[in-house]
C-alpha cells in the first residue's frame, strides 16, 4: 500500500474532499481543471495545511489531525514536481540539482549526481542557467532535483503540460523509467486521459465542486 | 585634501559616519516591516503602511519635535534611555536616529518591492527538497531579494546625508557633534564670507547624492535582470 489519502481541503470559498487507497506504484488523480488536485498534491507534500484528515505515504504518517501529526515539508520526503518545472534562478542547473541532495543525510541519498545525469541525459546542462533551458530540459533538470532530494516518493503536477509532443514523449519515458526502474511510488495529477491511461496503475477521478 | 578645509572634512566624516550608523540602525527595522508589508496578511496592514510613509510627507520639522517629545528629558524614550545613561539630545546619536526616522520609508519601499519580486512558490520548492524556513530563506528569498535589499541600503544611506529638518529640530546644529553636511551648509550661507565654504560643501553633497542614485539604479537593474525593470522612486 504506497498512498492513503483522506483530505478535506478548504480553498476560498470551495471545500475539496478527496480519499483513496493507493495499491499501484503510480497513482494518478484525474479531473477537469479547478478539480483542486494541485491543492491536494500541496497538502500532500506539507505546502498546503489540510482542515482534517490523513496522509500516510508507504508506511509514514505525514498528517493526521486526529493524531496531531504534521509533518513539515523538510521532513516528508516528497519529490515534488512541479507544472512549470520552478527551477531556482539564481543558481546554475547543477547548484539546482544538488539543492536538496546537500540537505539530505549521506545515508539517506540513493542516487549520484552523475548517475541523475546519466538517467536523465541532462550532464551537458550543468553548467547553464534555468533561463536558458528549453522546456523539457527544465523539465528534465527539475525530475533530476527532485530524484536527487533523496525522496521516498514522487508528486509529478502535470509534468507534461508546458512540452510539445516530442518532448511529451520523451518525459513519459523518463517517467515509466522511474516506476519501473527505481520503484518510486509516484502520486501523478493530471488531465489528460491517454496520458494517464499510459502511466497510472490505478486512476482517483475528482471532479469540481 | 586641498580641496576641503579640515573642518570641511570633518564635517564629511561627520556626515558618513551619523549616515552609515542610521542606515545599519534602520535595516533590521526596515526589513521586517517590509517583510510584513511584502508578507504577512494581518488587519492593521494598510495603517502600518501609512505610518511607515508618515516621515516622508510630513514636515520634517514635524517629525524632529515629535522625536524630541518622545525623547526629550521627560518624554517616554528620553526616561527609559536616560535610566540606561544614555542621552541622544544634542548628541551625534540623536542625528543618527533623526536621519534613521526619515531614510525608514526609502528602505522599506526599496526592500518590499524587492521581496514582492520574489516567488514564494520557489521558497515552497526549496521545502519540498529538505530545507527548512530558515534555510530556505537564507538560499532563495535573500539572494534572490539581495540586490533591491542593497539598493534600498544605498538610497537610505544618500537620504541619512540629506536629512536636515528633523536633525536640527531634534538636536540642533552643533559642530563636531550633530552638524552634517546639510546643517553645515545652512550655518555657513547665514555667515558674511561663507557662500565658498557653502559652495564646497554643496558639491560634496551633490557627488554623493548622484553617487548613490546611480548605484542603487544599476543595483536594482541587476537584480531585476532584462524586462522586469522596477524604479523604487
Amino acid at each position: 500500500m504506497c498512498f492513503e489519502v483522506d483530505l478535506q481541503l478548504v480553498r476560498g470559498a470551495r471545500r475539496i474532499a478527496v480519499s483513496f487507497v493507493g495499491q499501484s506504484r503510480l497513482v494518478a488523480l484525474f479531473g477537469a481543471s479547478g478539480a483542486g488536485k494541485t491543492s491536494v498534491l500541496d497538502a500532500v507534500a506539507g505546502l498546503l495545511r489540510p482542515e482534517s484528515g490523513r496522509v500516510v505515504v508507504a508506511g509514514r504518517v505525514l498528517f493526521d489531525s486526529t493524531g496531531r501529526v504534521n509533518l513539515p515539508p523538510q521532513q516528508r520526503a516528497c519529490g515534488y514536481v512541479f507544472q512549470d518545472a520552478r527551477l531556482f534562478p539564481h543558481l546554475t542547473v547543477r547548484d539546482n540539482l544538488l539543492y536538496g541532495w546537500r540537505l539530505a543525510s549521506p545515508e539517506r541519498r540513493w542516487m549520484s549526481l552523475e548517475e541523475a545525469c546519466a538517467f536523465l541525459g541532462i550532464g551537458h546542462l550543468l553548467g547553464r542557467r534555468p533561463r536558458t533551458l528549453s522546456g523539457g530540459e527544465a523539465q528534465r533538470v527539475a525530475i533530476g532535483r527532485a530524484l536527487l532530494s533523496a525522496p521516498r516518493f514522487l508528486a509529478m503536477d502535470e509534468p507534461l503540460a508546458s512540452l510539445d509532443a516530442a518532448r511529451r514523449e520523451e518525459i513519459i519515458g523518463v517517467i515509466e523509467r522511474i516506476r519501473d526502474e527505481l520503484e518510486l511510488p509516484i502520486l501523478y495529477v493530471s488531465h489528460d486521459a491517454a496520458e494517464v491511461a499510459r502511466l497510472a496503475g490505478q486512476v482517483i477521478a475528482m471532479d469540481a465542486g | 585634501m586641498t580641496l576641503l578645509s579640515p573642518g570641511e572634512w570633518g564635517i564629511v566624516a561627520l556626515s558618513l559616519k551619523v549616515g552609515g550608523v542610521a542606515m545599519l540602525g534602520a535595516l533590521p527595522v526596515a526589513f521586517a516591516l517590509a517583510w510584513a508589508l511584502a508578507r504577512v496578511h494581518f488587519a492593521g496592514r494598510v495603517l502600518l503602511d501609512a505610518v511607515v510613509h508618515l516621515p516622508l510627507v510630513l514636515p520634517p520639522v514635524v517629525t524632529g519635535w515629535l522625536l524630541l517629545l518622545a525623547f526629550g528629558a521627560h518624554g517616554p524614550g528620553g526616561r527609559l534611555l536616560a535610566h540606561l545613561g544614555i542621552s541622544l539630545l544634542f548628541r551625534w546619536t540623536g542625528a543618527a536616529l533623526a536621519a534613521a526616522v526619515m531614510a525608514l520609508p526609502l528602505m522599506v519601499r526599496a526592500i518590499r518591492l524587492s521581496l514582492e519580486a520574489v516567488d514564494p512558490r520557489l521558497e515552497g520548492a526549496a521545502r519540498t527538497l529538505g530545507a527548512g524556513p530558515w534555510r530556505s530563506f537564507a538560499t532563495i528569498t535573500l539572494p534572490l531579494s539581495g540586490p533591491g535589499v542593497l539598493a534600498g541600503m544605498v538610497l537610505g544611506f544618500a537620504r541619512c546625508l540629506g536629512e536636515f529638518g528633523a536633525t536640527i529640530t531634534f538636536v540642533s546644529n552643533i559642530p563636531g557633534e550633530t552638524q552634517t553636511l546639510p546643517l553645515a551648509i545652512y550655518g555657513a550661507l547665514q555667515l558674511p564670507d561663507g557662500d565658498a565654504t557653502a559652495a564646497r560643501l554643496a558639491v560634496v553633497s551633490v557627488v554623493l547624492s548622484l553617487g548613490a542614485l546611480v548605484a542603487s539604479e544599476v543595483l536594482t537593474r541587476r537584480g531585476a535582470g532584462p524586462g522586469r525593470q522596477q524604479h523604487v522612486l
